[in-house]
């Protein structure tokens, strides 16, 4: 390969990462409401909806509170924003990119798109706490709860594949994502065995507490604690957190195809992603809000043993 | 710049439901608004949770000597431009109580008023108008 060849490649790249994940990301927002306004049998939203929210929140004036922390008020949606760009680019590039050149992911990548990933509650909860709102203090400590509760069994479901894969090739090429969508190109998605299944319904449910979606939406429940950790948000910041929850509700599903389902790189990685959209779209709308104990225990009782079972059974082969 | 402006203030006017001291009939005229059956949501009407959402405030009820620095407050707390559309005929005019020694007149005497939809209470189709001509007011 030239390296004009791979510059092109980066340039692309970098404008799909940048600016295709936030569009496609707010089309979603739109198939979500969508598909709920048909769940509650009306119209429903037009297709530029999100758009009209974004670029209206975008002109509208923005209010700090007086007893906030300014910068940090305004710093916290840049930080949600860059994790969710970061997991972009290690997603896109390590799936589309391994091909051209087996280096292009590093050793632990996985490892960092956890980090990565934890940007967007660790937004929320500085964005929250800086507010000075007492509402938003309520919110982010539930927000801190929340994220202590899905993190246990988020990592073990994923080391389930790693697990797997390591058996064959070695630890190595199984922190990278890059070798993990190797692997399933060789050897057929990781999905179908016992443990593949397993980690795929925790991912799910791990999906639905990360995009703060309605059994979960603890942290900024509208009736309880009037939007929680946004409470204080207007205008422009109010407009960037939404675009990182866009971006998020793009990559978790990307990022469940790639880790389990067969890596993004043929045309049916398309369906699959529509699939898992409808899927958590409605859970989102038959389920009523948990509360914060409720939560904790499901993940860290319920979810957790079940991960760990499933880890035993990826060791076994299973 | 201004018609983007105008363009996404008049597609997604998010509303904020400020209940002064009113006899609790037009918020649950308001509630039916926001339910499926209407379902406002086709013009971008969302209902939020905090004032600093919103764009559009519903007032309803006799605005009172208690009620009025509260309703002030929330007025000032929303980011501008907002509408404030009175919903009710006390939020119009203070209907019955216009010899209150406690009612401290109509809304429009301290916050500018958008659109008023008279109604004891209106019906939903009635504030879906009034919100339609306040936008197209704009």
């Amino acid at each position: 390969m030239s390296t004009w060849f791979s510059g092109w490649r980066l340039v692309v790249g970098f404008l799909v990462t940048v600016i295709g994940v936030p569009i496609v990301g707010l089309v979603l927002t739109w198939v979500d409401r969508f598909v709920s306004a048909r769940v509650q049998w009306r119209k429903g939203p037009p297709f530029y909806q999100p758009f009209a929210d974004i670029l209206k929140l975008l002109l509208k004036q923005t209010i700090v509170p007086r007893g906030a922390a300014r910068t940090t008020f305004l710093f916290a949606p840049v930080v949600g924003i860059a994790g969710m760009t970061l997991v972009a680019m290690l997603i896109i590039y390590s799936n589309f990119n391994t091909v051209v050149n087996q280096q292009s992911s590093f050793i632990g990548d996985i490892i960092v798109l956890l980090y990565c990933f934890a940007l967007v509650p660790i937004s929320f909860i500085i964005g929250a706490s800086a507010s000075g709102n007492p509402v938003a203090a309520v919110g982010a400590s539930r927000e801190m709860t929340l994220y202590l509760g899905y993190e246990l069994p988020f990592v073990l479901a994923i080391l389930i594949p790693v697990v797997k894969v390591a058996q064959q090739w070695g630890v190595a090429s199984a922190l990278r994502i890059g070798g993990l969508v190797a692997y399933q190109q060789q050897f057929g998605p990781l999905l179908y065995s016992i443990s593949g299944v397993i980690a795929a319904v925790i991912v799910l449910f791990t999906i639905q507490a990360k995009l703060g979606y309605v059994p979960f939406d603890i942290p900024e429940a509208e009736q309880e604690i009037m939007s929680g950790v946004i409470v204080e948000y207007s205008g422009a910041p109010l407009a960037l957190f939404r675009i990182a929850r866009a971006m998020a509700f793009v990559l978790l599903p990307l990022f469940l195809i790639t880790l389990l389902w067969g890596g993004l790189r043929d045309w049916w990685a398309l369906l699959k992603f529509l699939l898992i959209v409808v899927l958590i779209v409605l859970m989102k709308n038959t389920n009523p809000r948990l509360t914060i104990h409720q939560a904790l225990r499901f993940f860290w009782f319920i979810l957790a043993p079940i991960g760990i079972i499933g880890l035993v059974l990826a060791f076994i082969g299973l | 710049m201004k018609d983007l402006r105008l363009w996404g203030l008049k597609k997604s006017p998010w509303v904020y439901h400020v209940a002064a001291a009113s006899c609790n009939n037009c918020d649950i005229e308001i509630l039916e608004l926001l339910t499926p059956r209407y379902d406002v949501e086709r013009f971008g009407v969302v209902l939020v949770g905090s004032p600093r959402h919103a764009d559009a405030l519903l007032v309803t009820g006799v605005i009172n000597r208690k009620s009025l620095p509260r309703v002030l407050e929330v007025y000032e707390q929303t980011p501008k431009p907002c509408l404030v559309i009175a919903i009710g005929t006390c939020a119009c005019n203070n209907h019955i109580f216009r010899n209150s020694y406690n009612a401290v007149g109509p809304y429009d005497k301290h916050i500018p008023v958008h659109a008023y939809i008279p109604g004891c209470p209106p019906k939903p189709e009635a504030m879906i108008l009034g919100i339609v001509k306040a936008l197209s007011k704009l």
